[in-house]
């Protein structure tokens, strides 16, 4: 089911950025960047700490303002959005945070029933039904949804924050560092999880990433960022074969190439 | 989702009777947003006793997650009740969401959590009270002990935390425990001048006021204020530390965290209330004063006068004397409170919270008891 069976009209590109401007002080955070995301896919973010991609990843869902240009979600202008404007687009995109953001004195299964009650005028019961067949799909163990964020293992957590990200159905998901902090096998475990949502349920997933790992296993399409602005996009075999001396720098590292070859062999 | 982005119609969901069975017509968006009507109606389906049941889900125009959870869970409970039922009609698309569904609906159960019964409530509020009253018993000894290392070598003794928890504490704190207890004498002069005015022992207002400050009210105001100011910003913070591993880096870094975090607060405060109660001794009766003037006309050369005669040093004393132990206690229960955080910033609040009515609890228990004491001894 992967790709889109319905696309609304004129709605390819899901995301759609155009001439981003961003600067903290005299900082140049973001120059000129433009990306689209299309419906349907797995796009990432890429580049060195500080480089931006956060930060475009907070403009995108209306927590940051730049200075300058354009971001449309859903084909709706973000820039300058209130929150009480937002909230329409907010309910159609989950959001999953690097380190959770899970609310601490609520059980995994109220975090997640939280977002329900909110938003639906559902009966308790099928909210708590929804809600632990939303912690079902992240792959969390049964007994997982009556612990507290505080008992849970670093990979637990993430899988806890993806849980309550997709709460709502969203059409889109964004993914800040979904592996950050996780040992590698947690890690492929997230890999594996990402393909699936996008896989079974049609979503669109932009995630923001350090990890070669994921970008080689889950991502279809590939920005990679520095010196304020986008370097290249493309495929991780177009990017690998880029002449950008940064984006070789960045893929051809002593870890970039583990992870290429690793990628090959599974192939 | 992309199989959920056209929301025409609502979820609906007909039954209509067949020749043998009855046959269940799905029909628009089953989708989060559409299905809350839709839950209700479906529980209050009257479905024949017996017969083929069909449903036929030809007319879903969307369906998510939800929607295939509320289809799956009404087929499941007819299967459970050993119904044969029988989906047709569902595009592939929402099938492979329903049958995604139907997988992980077998790992998904709500644990009920039975509320515990009152006796088990009981239990476990008194041995919960039991364990922390222990723990503070040891933590007042292991502070003990560590103390009495550092007095041996005080060189250990962080100085400069010391004199930044005395500003913190004690000089930060002069201008709120100054003005409450002026705004004490004055009220103790006003409720006492009505009184004593009856008698025309107008000048007597000068021991009420003296006495009553200096032996009670101000050393427990001043604890007071300062167990709300000072003891629930120890918890907070070394709590806030517990919770972001602070403590632990501390510990690995070979640094003990009792000698940097609860020592160097509890000297301060040991030093710092008994000063800062000789000081709203001072202003509580400049406080009393001024209200006796006004109101019942006694200058203040004969309130001072009178002072000096009605005040021994002993009832002074034994107003400063409790002060340090006040301030031990305060500065125990808040940093004991304070390590007892785990977890979450919900715990900190709480530990928080509950480091501030334990400390009030004890210092007016302990005053209590120094009250039987002194009687006792006729001090």
């Amino acid at each position: 089911m992967s790709g889109p069976l319905d696309p609304a009209p004129g709605a390819a590109d899901i995301v759609e950025i155009r001439d981003l401007n961003t600067r903290f002080g005299s900082a140049v955070v973001h120059e000129n960047v433009s990306l689209t995301v299309r419906s349907g896919e797995i796009f990432a973010l890429v580049g060195g700490s500080g480089c931006g991609k956060s930060t475009l990843l907070r403009e995108t869902i209306v927590l940051q303002q730049p200075q300058s240009g354009s971001i449309r979600v859903f084909g709706r202008q973000v820039i300058g959005l209130s929150d009480r404007d937002a909230l329409p687009l907010r309910r159609r995109w989950g959001v999953m945070f690097e380190r959770g953001a899970l609310f601490s004195s609520l059980t995994v299964l109220e975090n997640v029933g939280m977002v329900l009650h909110e938003h639906t005028p559902l009966s308790e019961r099928l909210i708590d039904e929804i809600a632990a067949l939303k912690i079902a799909l992240t792959g969390l163990p049964q007994d997982a949804g009556t612990k507290y964020p505080s008992e849970l293992s670093g990979g637990m957590r993430k899988r806890a924050a993806l849980a309550r990200a997709i709460a709502l159905d969203p059409e889109l998901l964004f993914l800040d560092e979904p592996t950050a902090g996780l040992d590698p096998l947690s890690a492929s475990g997230i890999d594996g999880l990402v393909r699936h949502l996008r896989d079974s349920l049609g979503l669109t997933i932009m995630l923001v990433t350090h990890d070669l790992d994921l970008l080689w296993r889950a991502a279809d399409r590939v920005a990679v960022m520095g010196e304020a602005r986008i370097l290249g996009v493309g495929t991780m075999q177009e990017l690998s074969r880029s002449e950008h001396p940064q984006i070789r720098e960045y893929f051809y590292g002593p870890r970039g190439r583990a992870a290429r070859e690793q990628a090959w062999k599974q192939r | 989702m992309a199989l959920s982005r056209i929301v025409d119609s609502p979820a609906a969901a007909e039954l209509t009777p067949r020749a043998a069975g009855a046959e269940l017509r799905c029909a628009g968006a089953w989708v989060l947003r559409g299905i809350a009507g839709l839950e209700q109606r479906l529980e209050a389906l009257q479905w024949p006793r017996a017969g083929e049941l069909m449903i036929d889900a030809s007319a879903v125009t969307a369906m998510d997650t939800s929607g295939a959870w509320l289809l799956h869970r009404t087929m499941r409970a007819l299967q459970g009740r050993g119904r044969a039922v029988q989906l047709r009609g569902l595009r592939p698309g929402f099938d492979a969401v329903l049958q995604l569904v139907a997988e992980r609906a077998g790992i998904t159960r709500t644990a009920a959590l039975g509320a515990p019964g009152m006796l088990y409530r009981i239990g476990q509020a008194s041995w919960r009270g039991l364990l922390n009253a222990l723990g503070l018993v040891a933590f007042l000894g292991e502070a003990a002990v560590l103390l009495a290392r550092s007095l041996a070598d005080p060189r250990r003794i962080r100085w400069r935390a010391v004199l930044h928890n005395l500003q913190s504490a004690g000089y930060a704190a002069l201008p709120i425990t100054g003005l409450l207890s002026f705004l004490m004498g004055v009220v103790i002069a006003y409720q006492g001048a009505e009184q004593l005015a009856r008698f025309g022992a107008n000048i007597y207002i000068a021991d009420l006021v003296g006495l009553s400050m200096a032996r009670e009210l101000s050393p427990l105001l001043t604890a007071i204020i300062v167990a709300g100011r000072s003891g629930s910003a120890y918890a907070a913070q070394i709590g806030t530390m517990k919770v972001t591993e602070e403590i632990d880096a501390l510990r690995t870094i070979g640094v003990v965290p009792m000698e940097l975090l609860v020592l160097p607060k509890m000297l301060a405060l040991v030093v710092a209330l008994p000063l800062l109660t000789v000081y709203t001794d001072v202003m509580g009766i400049l406080g009393g004063m001024v209200m006796a003037r006004a109101q019942v006309g006694v200058t203040f050369s004969a309130f001072l006068d009178r002072l000096g005669h009605a005040m021994t040093l002993s009832s002074y004393l034994t107003g400063i004397g409790k002060a340090p132990v006040f301030a031990l206690i305060i500065a125990l229960v808040g940093c004991y409170q304070g390590f007892q955080a785990t977890g979450s910033a919900d715990s900190v609040g709480r530990q928080t919270t509950v480091s501030v009515v334990q400390a009030i609890f004890l210092v007016i228990v302990i005053d209590a008891l120094f009250s039987i004491a002194f009687s006792r001894f006729q001090i």
